[in-house]
């Protein structure tokens, strides 16, 4: 009996999904080797190897080691560690801000949805790099500013992605439908429109992953980013800059590769993810 | 001509009202954030003799500043000094705000407008090509480029391209304005200086701008009336530039306006890496030592500047579309 049924195969690989294979692999290799590092290779941030600065790349040191003669591959690593977990954390802080604003929008109308969605408009009129570095100069830079940078900053699309959504969920069938079997406010809310907005508010969070990364990565590179202990990809890149300019490219151009391909992986997944939840998107584009 | 412009003057009165709300908001927002900053003015102002000075010494100077009064008395005088067009004292270059600002917003406003027509013109050529052959070799190639530089930091572009042009090859200057031996700034040798700087910011913004391009014209090469340019048997280049471009090009003015806050930011990080005496590099420095009334005076002023940027483009948006009434 269970036999007849059609097996359903996990891994069903279409032409023109080989980009979502390599994403899928980069991305699961990363976040391996993130959570593994600690375990497997320790570092001590501040051990110093006077007596090997600048080496260029070689099989004892894939990307060379810095001007401290610290092995950037290494520390490559860890600041991919700190990156990627600043970037998590401040893209679920902006999909909370944007997930709040745009719930009340959405589920309200009227006069407060209009007043919302110009304070939208707003902040996106406002060069956002120079908020962001605003922000952190007054709170001074760490962590916290970092991630509150991001989160002032970054909420906008996730808010008009939840308005519209509810938006066209209001005036569908089924809620007209629960609204006659005598469904509450509260029953309509978390029964009917929660879960079709969860979706998106997860793809949206998945989407701004990237962008919180660039951010941050732009704040250290100014030096205005994270403190030194919890160096990131960006610190990296303008730590090494002074090699750079003295013939050792790999200390500023490695960690920056390592930006561009995961953050890559990331926006592709996250854009099949999007084609999975909305086929009509996948259709126009593939005309 | 004249009937098109009609509503001209309420819709710059509109934008107004909306304009002015977002600037106030915006100083309150930026005030309440300097006011909420754990540094201290007076011994900022001080410096290392703070921890020498005479209390008395220090306590005059809080007071000739009224940074005790309450906060909406000294932001009602900070926002009447700069209505009034004083834009304060800088404390981490130690010169007035204004004139900070007035020697380098120039060289800003280059750079921004010279990657922007760069970008404007090499997108608009790219993506309209792209669209004549959908899903070619040449759109895939420059969808998967687009794509791939979207997701590189502008810095990295730069410090690579520092790397590769000016250290390797050494065929242009890794930074500053001049050489280090000019005595004025001659404009070959500013131009010499300015080619990495404004081709890495024009790369850098380019993909968003070449993916919409290419996105329009793929959609109006589908459109009626450029089926009846191909049934009338016009030439495919005078169909994809006369036609399929111009109908795509309306959306993309006003998306020029929406995305000058990014060239903003863009902007800055270039200019950091290639040492260019802008806003940018004053922007760190005044970050870097909590330098409000500096910080504050270049957010604002760029926030004005991108408003009336966006007021202009939709402006142009009714000039260009006969069929955009501004009364309407």
């Amino acid at each position: 009996m269970l036999d007849a049924l059609p097996r359903r195969r996990v891994l069903r690989l279409r032409p023109g999904q080989t980009g979502t294979l390599v994403a899928a692999s980069v991305l699961a290799v990363a976040i391996l080797a993130c959570l593994l590092a600690p375990a497997l290779w320790p570092l001590d941030q501040s051990a110093v190897a006077l007596d090997q600065t600048r080496l260029p790349p070689s099989w004892a040191h894939p990307a060379g080691t810095d001007d401290l003669g610290r092995d950037v591959s290494l520390r490559a690593l860890y600041g991919l560690r700190v990156s990627l977990l600043v970037g998590a954390v401040a893209a679920l802080v902006a999909t909370v801000i944007g997930g709040i604003v745009g719930g009340i929008a959405g589920t309200l109308g009227g006069p407060v949805d209009r007043l919302l969605m110009r304070v939208v408009d707003t902040v996106a009129a406002l060069p956002h790099l120079l908020l962001g570095i605003f922000i952190v100069a007054m709170l001074r830079p760490s962590l916290g500013a970092v991630i509150a940078s991001i989160g002032v900053t970054h909420w906008l699309s996730t808010a008009r992605i939840v308005r519209s959504e509810l938006l066209s969920l209001r005036n569908r069938p089924f809620i007209d439908a629960a609204i006659s079997g005598g469904a509450g406010r509260r029953r309509i809310l978390t029964r009917h429109l929660l879960p079709h907005v969860l979706p998106r508010l997860a793809l949206a969070t998945t989407l701004m992953i990237p962008h919180a990364v660039w951010h941050e990565t732009a704040l250290s590179f100014l030096g205005l980013g994270l403190p030194p202990h919890l160096a990131s990809l960006g610190n990296m890149i303008n730590d090494g800059q002074g090699s750079l300019l003295t013939g050792a490219w790999w200390a500023s151009i490695a960690p920056g590769a390592v930006i561009v391909v995961v953050t890559l992986a990331i926006a592709a997944l996250a854009v099949r993810w999007r084609e999975y939840l909305d086929p009509r998107v996948r259709a126009e584009l593939q005309l | 001509m004249s009937r098109r412009f009609a509503g001209a003057g309420r819709v710059v009165r509109r934008r107004l009202l909306v304009a002015v709300p977002i600037l106030v908001l915006t100083s309150i927002g930026m005030f309440a954030l300097g006011a909420a900053s754990p540094i201290d003015p007076a011994k900022q102002y001080a410096g290392s003799a703070a921890f020498t000075a005479n209390p008395e010494v220090l306590a005059q100077i809080r007071a000739n500043w009224g940074v005790d009064d309450p906060l909406p008395v000294q932001y009602l005088r900070w926002i009447g000094n700069l209505l009034r067009g004083d834009l304060g004292w800088s404390t981490s270059r130690h010169e007035p705000v204004a004139s900070v600002i007035a020697a380098r917003a120039g060289w800003t406003l280059l750079v921004v407008s010279l990657a922007l027509a760069i970008v404007l013109l090499a997108s608009l050529l790219l993506g309209a090509l792209a669209a004549y052959r959908r899903n070619g070799i040449f759109d895939r190639t420059l969808r998967a480029a687009a794509y791939a530089v979207e997701a590189m930091p502008v810095f990295w572009i730069g410090l690579a391209s520092i790397a590769v042009f000016a250290l390797a090859l050494g065929w242009l200057p890794a930074g500053g304005l001049t050489d280090v031996t000019a005595s004025g700034t001659g404009f070959g040798d500013v131009a010499h200086h300015l080619v990495l700087p404004v081709l890495v910011l024009a790369i850098s913004q380019a993909p968003w701008f070449v993916l919409f391009v290419r996105d329009g014209v793929a959609d109006s090469l589908r459109d009626d009336h450029v089926l009846a340019a191909r049934a009338r048997g016009l030439p495919g280049r005078t169909i994809l530039f006369g036609h399929a471009l111009r109908t795509a090009l309306l959306p993309f003015l006003t998306l020029i306006g929406t995305h000058l806050p990014e060239l903003v930011g863009g902007a800055i990080l270039v200019e950091t890496v290639f040492s260019l005496p802008g806003l940018g590099g004053v922007t760190v420095q005044a970050a870097l030592g909590s330098d409000f009334p500096l910080l504050a005076a270049i957010t604002l002023l760029t926030t004005a500047a991108v408003l009336t940027a966006n007021l202009a483009t939709d402006l142009a948006y009714a000039a260009a579309d006969p069929r955009i009434r501004l009364d309407a």
